[in-house]
């Protein structure tokens, strides 16, 4: 009797520990998300002596000068254009390329698949600054360099492993008998595609769609190497803020993160339903 | 009209001969189980009928049409799948009415035709639900009415029960049978369950080892198996086997027994009968019970026979125990024979 109950009273507190534990990472992981974050924002909307000054204020003072300073800077809206311009392109370019290929891998069997998947990750293999140089150069010879579309190329070649790899298991998770029923009721290839399997594959080529987005979002080096005239947001913030004051560094920080977080914040649930969080 | 011919169709997957040379014909209208364990290549030869399987050699015909290089769209078939395969993200409606969108029907002829089937099914209450909300009987429904309201010339089933509990299976056995019946549609059936295949079949073509072993209806299959694999395939306790060495023209010696047999010259037989096949006597096969089994409709009595494991079902009323000698005299017209070489049938 005394040990079941010792027993029943040891499980109860290794479960309590174990919700300590939970809380405990929960948090942690919000914090090393949110703080950052938070910070960024504070300071952005503080007055420059503010942000020089220690100890630092967790209330923001809404001081809008570095942001209207942003606003009204040469060359920031049309670098913030660039930017979406040339994400939504490597998006779009992304999925196209990617999601065939992933089809592909999910359904057909051809001599090297498993190679092919191997080598698909080792193009991520390749150090950008290595390319940079004989890349500037083709660019110009074929008049792609300083063009939204050319950065578009580079930045598709970056998200295309992921497009491949992501769409690869959300083909491989829809029963091959759909697609087959499709063609037993009078579905050709094309058809069974865009009837049945696009329909239930959408969440998750979104979500695909997104980390291509936010890949060229960030991407700065090739923006940086590659264009000059029309430069995305990060190369030019990178241009422009390198000797900047320190107010004006976190109020670009802060132009370049939004953007992208209202974004995703607007495809959560695609997102969600990529990563099986039941959301409907 | 759609006869179904399948004319020397072989399969090879890699180094792998899943299909040698089937050959079969199935009547218009009829009722064809294909019956086998698993890997026997039922699914297979079923797949390439549909059309999502390619053939290595061989033609198929469907009323009269060859349509092995057709896709299967163009085969006037249609295919309920073991899974269901109930599109997710369509009502029950539109799953039903999805082939029928496709061939472009009109809207009213569409609803009329899947009103219809779903009536026939019984789920004409569950149009407006998503795959997700139903059950897994309610979705086989589904799927069989979404083959039905295309209206085939054949229809095809592979394996439509086995993912049913025991009790909803024999429910759907009969309803199946039954709709099927009234559709007028041939219909090739792939089980692993003989049950199955015994009650819903006009024929049953039992496979084993890429081959067709026997096409004939379920009770020539049972009572005149073409070989030992089917013997002991079918039937639940299976056939017993007992070794026979001949004994004069037309006399075999089994166990010490002398039966009639066939004329043949072979050296030795195998001597085979139905447990439920033989009573209790005073002359016949002297056999020891070891284990007794009481299953209230009869009694199912496994014995020791020369060394061999022979299984009887007796009356549920006698009284047998461990350890008993019995007599058990085989039925004369219901003894069979094979050839231990060919494992065929001898007559």
């Amino acid at each position: 009797m005394t040990d079941v109950a010792t027993n029943a009273t040891a499980t109860a507190s290794t479960r309590k520990a174990g919700h300590y534990v939970y809380a405990a990472s929960v948090f942690l992981l919000c914090a090393w998300i949110l703080v950052p974050l938070y910070f960024l924002l504070i300071n952005t909307l503080s007055s420059p002596e503010e942000v020089n000054s220690f100890p630092k204020s967790f209330i923001p003072a809404f001081n809008l000068g570095s942001l209207t300073f942003f606003a009204g800077f040469e060359g920031m809206m049309s670098a913030l254009k660039n930017s979406v311009v040339v994400a939504v392109m490597t998006m779009v370019l992304s999925i196209i390329i990617g999601a065939p290929a992933g089809y592909a891998l999910s359904r057909f069997d051809f001599r090297g698949k498993e190679l092919f998947r191997l080598l698909i990750l080792l193009t991520r293999a390749f150090p950008l600054p290595l390319l940079a140089l004989p890349l500037a150069v083709l660019f110009i010879q074929t008049g792609l360099d300083d063009t939204a579309f050319g950065l578009a190329l580079v930045h598709t070649t970056l998200a295309i492993p992921f497009a491949v790899l992501i769409t690869f298991s959300l083909f491989s998770g829809i029963p091959v008998e759909l697609e087959e029923a499709a063609w037993t009721l009078g579905c050709n290839r094309f058809t069974a595609f865009t009837k049945v399997i696009l329909p239930l594959v959408l969440p998750g080529i979104t979500a695909s769609a997104i980390f291509a987005f936010v890949i060229s979002w960030n991407e700065v080096f090739a923006a940086a190497v590659l264009t000059i005239e029309n430069r995305t947001l990060p190369a030019f913030l990178l241009q422009t803020l390198g000797e900047a004051p320190l107010h004006l560094k976190f109020a670009g920080g802060f132009i370049l993160v939004v953007p992208a977080l209202i974004f995703i914040f607007a495809v959560r649930k695609y997102l969600f339903a990529m990563w099986g969080i039941a959301n409907r | 009209m759609a006869e179904i011919q399948i004319k020397k169709v072989a399969k090879q997957f890699g180094d792998y001969q899943a299909l040698h040379d089937i050959n079969l014909t199935i009547a218009d209208q009829e009722f064809m189980v294909l019956l086998g364990a698993s890997g026997c290549g039922k699914s297979t030869l079923l797949r390439i009928i549909a059309g999502l399987e390619t053939a290595t050699t061989g033609e198929v015909w469907i009323g009269g049409r060859r349509v092995d290089h057709l896709s299967p769209k163009d085969r006037g078939i249609a295919m309920v799948f073991q899974n269901y395969a109930v599109f997710p993200h369509l009502t029950v409606f539109e799953n039903i009415g999805f082939g029928l969108r496709m061939q472009k029907l009109p809207n009213d002829e569409v609803t009329r035709r899947v009103e219809r089937t779903a009536t026939l099914m019984h789920i004409e209450q569950l149009l407006k639900r998503y795959s997700g909300e139903l059950s897994g009987g309610q979705r086989q429904r589904v799927a069989v009415a979404r083959a039905l309201a295309m209206e085939p010339d054949v229809i095809l089933m592979d394996e439509p029960l086995s993912n049913l509990d025991a009790l909803l299976r024999m429910e759907m056995r009969a309803e199946l049978k039954g709709v099927l019946a009234d559709s007028n549609t041939t219909a090739i059936y792939v089980t692993h369950d003989q049950v199955e295949a015994m009650s819903m079949a006009d024929r049953i073509s039992v496979m084993h080892e890429g081959k067709i072993v026997q096409a004939a209806s379920p009770i020539a299959v049972y009572r005149d198996p073409a070989a030992e694999f089917v013997a002991s395939f079918i039937g639940n306790p299976p056939m017993n086997f007992l070794n026979a060495t001949p004994a004069g023209t037309g006399k075999w010696a089994v166990a010490g027994q002398e039966f009639d047999g066939p004329q043949t010259g072979a050296t030795a037989l195998q001597f085979a009968i139905r447990p439920e096949d033989m009573q209790l006597g005073d002359s016949g096969l002297t056999a020891t019970a070891r284990v007794v089994e009481p299953l209230g409709a009869h009694l199912l009595v496994t014995c020791d026979l020369d060394g061999n494991s022979f299984r009887a079902v007796l009356d549920s009323d006698l009284t047998v125990r461990p350890g008993d000698k019995l007599t058990l005299a085989p039925q004369p017209d219901r003894v069979r024979w094979f050839d231990p070489e060919t494992t065929l049938a001898v007559a």
